[in-house]
């Protein structure tokens, strides 16, 4: 579902690590509720460029834009790697409920322990939520980040790579929840993957950066041509 | 025991110190912080010297000196490469200015002593009564940024996606943990001070897997500890901070074991 209203604008935005330029005069105008791939090989700069949009690194030039103002943009971000060792100590449960800072009390109130609760059912959680989060599976451990990601409601949600590690079934599991809530509450989605045929099963727009600069449109335009010729070009 | 009046401050001090220890451990261990806590005892043991080189109390001295240096650690600690050279260099240069205070302040041997490895007697209620004031201030600030506390500390990745102010965050804490340090160096003396502050938490962590039960838990050890502690220091004359190290560091050996011998089990 896509309204009119843009939530994320990118102002010729560029990013050079010393001596190593990223990305460069980037422009992008993101509308709410829009449901965006982000493909490019590996080391191109995606995860660069997700990490600048959430004002985690500094751009050397341009400028990222949340609209209308920065107050109303609610970002939920699964990154593509986290610190969580084996001896990490706590559940699923708590580690989901660490996101919810809006209320005071040291507990969680009736109500946010619902949303927890009502979150983790929707991730296939539920019968894991005691389980120590640093003995989960890889995949169960990205369903956690999703979980903690959505369960203060966000309205962008960036993954980054975040259904690599996902077997077939669960990657569509998780891609058809982020899509019910992309589609019932206009959630924009900003999906960093290589994986291309999820990019057209569920993305409307897709960006490809390139190391020669960006190309954007359609998923449509997203043709095997495009990602072949870009992959001949590296390999 | 409790027939004497410094048994019960001993007791009454311990029992506050296992409290705040219990919950501030279970930040200090989800930080990674252990050896930083290190360092700010042995900051607390040169402010002490210092105290008492002033003519003030020695919880005074490690009060500024814990407070102050927290804040500087807490300004260098942002490249963390550096960090543990830079804690190190530190630490030596503090210890080293204790010693130079306390030959300065020209007091007998069984005062540093006391300040390194703790002391039952030496615990008047007007002590309790100041670390009861200054424990209540440290709960009231956890209370106050609990949430934002908990989230920094267990998911640092997180907390920085949601836009905490995750480096206030964490010179407030590190604040927090001078205090701490200060309060409990009063009964296990400073160079034990660590072990309250790390071991219990770091053995609660393998059976609790909420922060609010791995508080629980480590306050228990950590009372467990201190009153055993006291009890057998006062039957057999040994030092308390001797029996509570050895009574924590077998409960975290025991923890160790059984979550090794439990992971084996499962292949
Ligand atoms: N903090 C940093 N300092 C210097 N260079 C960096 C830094 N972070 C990333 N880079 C470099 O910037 C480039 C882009 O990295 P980035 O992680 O954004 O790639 P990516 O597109 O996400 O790759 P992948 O598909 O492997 O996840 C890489 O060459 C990387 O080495
Ligand atoms: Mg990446």
């Amino acid at each position: 579902m896509t309204t009119t209203a843009p939530i994320l604008k990118l102002d010729h935005l560029g990013m050079t690590f010393p001596g190593h330029p990223v990305f460069n005069d980037l422009n992008l105008t993101i509308h709410r509720g829009e449901f965006w791939s982000i493909v490019g090989e590996n080391g191109v700069g995606k995860t660069t460029l997700m990490r600048t949009i959430l004002h985690q690194l500094r751009p050397t030039t341009g400028r990222v834009h949340y609209l209308p103002t920065s107050s109303t943009v609610r970002i939920g971000y699964v990154p593509q790697f986290r610190n969580i060792d084996a001896d990490y100590p706590l559940s699923i449960r708590d580690f989901v409920g660490l996101n919810l800072t809006g209320w005071k009390l040291p507990w969680l109130s009736r109500r946010e322990r619902a949303r927890v609760t009502d979150i983790l059912a929707q991730t296939g959680l539920a019968q894991l939520v005691h389980r120590p989060i640093g003995q989960a599976s890889g995949g169960e451990k990205q369903k956690a980040y999703l979980a903690q990601a959505l369960v203060e409601r966000p309205n962008l949600l960036i993954l980054d790579e975040s259904t690599a590690s996902l077997d077939p079934v669960t990657k569509t599991e998780l891609l058809d929840l982020v899509q019910k809530i992309n589609q019932q509450m206009a959630l924009t989605v900003l999906f960093v993957t290589h994986d291309i045929p999820m990019a057209r099963r569920y993305a409307e727009q897709f960006l490809m950066l390139t190391p020669q600069g960006s190309e954007q449109g359609p998923i449509a335009q997203l043709t095997d041509q495009k990602v072949w010729h870009e992959e001949a070009q590296h390999v | 025991m409790f027939e004497y009046e410094f048994m019960r401050n001993a007791f009454a001090a311990g029992t506050i110190i296992a409290i705040i220890c219990g919950i501030m451990g279970v930040f200090v261990i989800a930080r990674n912080m252990s050896f930083l806590t290190h360092t700010l005892s042995e900051i607390g043991f040169s402010g002490a010297a210092f105290g008492i080189f002033a003519g003030w109390t020695p919880l005074s001295g490690m009060l500024l000196f814990t407070v102050i240096s927290s804040v500087i650690v807490g300004r260098l600690s942002v490249r963390a490469e550096r960090r543990e050279a830079a804690i190190s260099a530190i630490s030596a240069l503090f210890i080293g200015l204790g010693i130079l205070f306390l030959s300065l302040a020209n007091t007998n041997a069984s005062y540093a002593t006391n300040i390194l490895f703790g002391s039952v007697i030496g615990i008047s209620s007007s002590d309790v009564t100041q670390m009861l004031t200054l424990s209540i201030l440290v709960l009231i600030v956890i209370l106050a940024i609990y949430r934002f506390l908990k989230f920094d500390s267990f998911d640092h990745t997180g907390a920085l996606v949601k836009g905490l102010w995750t480096n206030t965050l964490s010179v407030v804490f590190l604040v927090l943990l001078a205090l701490s340090v200060s309060v409990a160096a009063q009964i296990v003396g400073s160079l034990l001070i660590f072990i309250l502050l790390t071991l219990p938490a770091a053995t609660a962590k393998y059976f609790a897997h909420s922060v609010g039960r791995m508080m629980g838990l480590a306050i228990v050890l950590a009372l467990v500890g201190v009153w055993s502690g006291l009890t057998l220091s006062y039957l057999t004359n040994y030092p308390v901070s001797f029996f509570i190290a050895a009574i924590e560091a077998l409960f975290y050996f025991l923890a160790l074991g059984w979550q090794t011998t439990r992971t084996a089990a499962k292949g």
